[in-house]
């Protein structure tokens, strides 16, 4: 097992620097020179050259490029223009809102579903299949950013139930935090939860018409006994590989629902920093979803050999 | 040279029919081409519609419910929404459609050179696109946006690049699929051209699939494009986009809730009709399904 995570790790690298690379990119994609933009109004020359040999500009290309992958490799990613804080230390602070923001609408996405899932595979070609078909279709159709308004005006503008926005720590008010976390978190799990209704019931219509469950049927087991305990553990397995690739989805899902619900998280910290122009943030943020995703992959490859023990005997 | 054509497991002009009658019967993917004709239609012929002009501010007729005059009511600045409804719609279909064929133009080209040739050709785009496939797709677009700086042309070409790698790998595998079938052989063997190769032989017979997941992108790219111009990323006042009203209308949600209603319903069909007609497409032109 350890050397398996060691071959895929090392497989991630190229990937990584390749990524890096993108990402340094983007900055010479900027319309204008920054550096006359720092000098100010005047222009001065001298300034203008102090700032290019400060930020190691008259360098050639690769040489910067070389310079800030350093600077990322041991962390330093820059700082912020707004805050002026180091970049990672501010995606450190916004992280935790989001990670709870995450688990709660992965909570809600598992919750509707895997089980509508299991009903639609069970109820194959039925007309409980077809509605399910079309919940999940109108689930992946509708813009998230839409049905978050949409909430908004009908729990919090008409019925008061739930406060329209705002963001409280966990720790520090429990109640409060889950009242305006339950509807960003219903809204992001939406989307996801079709993506994961389908594909629990393709994998669960996959093992129901396999030779092991015609075994336990015809020894008489109970259909409620075949379908959770026989049935579900098997189809499983691919549903786990489907919530890690989903990272990515929630983390962009995270941006717009963070900016409905104005909660101060890592979506929110994204779209300040594209219109604050602090590209410093926008360049860190996509290196570390980059590798927050691979990161995941990478669990969800372990996690499908420590679950599956064929596969367990070959490593 | 139409000997060789003839070698083509399945002419292409009879898969295409048979493919058609499928869709045909499938009820749900001619819904979503209704829906998608339905508003290709009113995008089209917009400028020749009876309708007000979309940036046509009027102090009279500000935030007014739907009524006879304003059939969907009126915005903050008193404009008509049906019309900017219907200009809206030119945007979102075109910014899906141009997106995708972005993506698809540099995507496919790419993909076909990896999965043809292989060796180090394809070690170097495939890695490459496993890099692009490991930034999640609407913060590499927002990103994209947000250096190339903001403007619905910006916008798609964000879109575009980062749907882009789907293309390539969606068509690498589809070429490593046939290639190595006979007609190609066939083909090689005739000394025809690598180019020859890949654009009359290997391309046409992995179409399909590309073809389905160009329909499904275009859903994803609206989406997308919705998503930018909500966020101000897209297209640029004046000029109307259903994201861009949306972002709007979020601040009058308890005094004009009708200016919520219509960009989200419009964004939702429009979305559902080309996801059902992407399936619908799958169904009819995947051979595995009959």
């Amino acid at each position: 097992m350890p050397v398996y995570i060691g071959k895929r790790l090392l497989v991630a690298i190229p990937t990584l620097l390749i990524i890096s690379i993108f990402v340094f990119s983007l900055q010479k994609l900027l319309p204008g020179d920054p550096v006359l933009a720092m000098a100010g109004e005047e222009r001065d020359p001298a300034t203008i050259e102090f700032l290019r040999e400060k930020y190691r500009l008259n360098d050639p290309m690769p040489i910067q490029y070389l310079n800030w992958l350093g600077g990322v490799v041991t962390g330093d990613f820059g700082i912020s223009l707004r805050t002026n804080q180091p970049v990672l230390e501010l995606i450190g602070q916004k992280l935790p809102v989001t990670i709870q923001l995450a688990v709660m609408a992965m909570f809600f996405a598992m919750l509707i579903g895997i089980p509508i899932g299991i009903l639609a595979a069970v109820k194959k070609n039925t007309w409980i299949d077809y509605t399910a078909n079309i919940v999940a279709l109108s689930g992946l159709s509708i813009p998230n950013f839409w049905l978050g308004i949409m909430l908004i005006l009908l729990v919090s503008v008409q019925l008061g139930w739930l406060p329209a926005s705002g963001y409280e720590s966990i720790f520090v008010d429990p109640v409060r935090s889950l009242q305006t976390m339950i509807m960003p978190a219903f809204v992001l799990g939406n989307a996801l939860a079709a993506t994961l209704m389908r594909h629990t019931r393709s994998a669960m219509v996959a093992v129901l018409s396999s030779d092991y469950i015609r075994t336990a049927r015809a020894k008489g087991l109970s259909p409620r006994e075949i379908i959770l305990s026989h049935s579900f553990r098997n189809a499983l397995l691919p549903v786990i590989t489907l919530l890690a690739l989903l990272f990515g989805e929630l983390l962009a899902g995270a941006v717009l629902t963070e900016q409905i619900f104005t909660i101060p998280g890592f979506g929110k910290m994204t779209v300040d920093a594209v219109f604050t122009r602090d590209y410093a943030v926008v360049q860190g943020i996509v290196l570390c979803t980059a590798v927050g995703f691979i990161l995941m992959n990478l669990l969800a490859d372990i996690a499908y050999v420590l679950l599956n023990p064929r596969l367990r005997a070959t490593i | 040279m139409t000997a060789i054509n003839s070698t083509i497991p399945v002419p292409a002009k009879r898969q295409q029919s048979r493919a058609w009658k499928k869709m045909k019967r499938n009820r749900s993917a001619l819904a979503g081409l209704i829906i998608v004709l339905f508003f290709a239609i009113l995008a089209v012929t917009a400028p020749i519609l009876p309708i007000a002009d979309p940036i046509a501010t009027s102090w009279g007729a500000i935030r007014k419910a739907p009524s006879a005059a304003h059939w969907l009511g009126t915005d903050d600045l008193g404009r008509d929404i049906l019309s900017r409804m219907i200009y809206g719609a030119q945007a979102s279909l075109m910014a899906g459609v141009v997106s995708v064929l972005i993506a698809v133009v540099i995507g496919v080209p790419f993909g076909l050179i990896a999965g043809y040739f292989g060796g180090w050709v394809d070690m170097v785009i495939s890695r490459v696109t496993e890099a692009l496939l490991a930034m999640p797709f609407l913060i590499m677009a927002i990103a994209l946006a947000a250096f190339l700086g903001p403007s619905l042309t910006n916008a798609m070409i964000a879109i575009g690049l980062s749907a882009m790698p789907i293309f390539v790998r969606l068509t690498r595998g589809q070429v490593l699929a046939v290639k190595m079938e006979d007609y190609v052989e066939g083909a090689r063997s005739i000394g025809l051209n690598h180019f020859d190769i890949m654009t009359r032989y290997i391309l046409p017979n992995v179409f399909a699939p590309i073809i389905v997941q160009a329909t499904l992108t275009v859903a994803t790219a609206i989406i997308a494009e919705a998503s930018l111009s909500f966020l101000g990323l897209g297209q640029q006042a004046p000029a109307p986009s259903w994201g861009s009203m949306l972002n709007t209308a979020k601040n009058f949600l308890s005094q004009a809730p009708w200016m919520t209603m219509w960009p989200g319903i419009a964004i939702f069909l429009v979305v559902i009709g080309f996801n059902l007609l992407g399936d619908g497409l799958r169904d009819a032109l995947d051979p595995r399904e009959a």
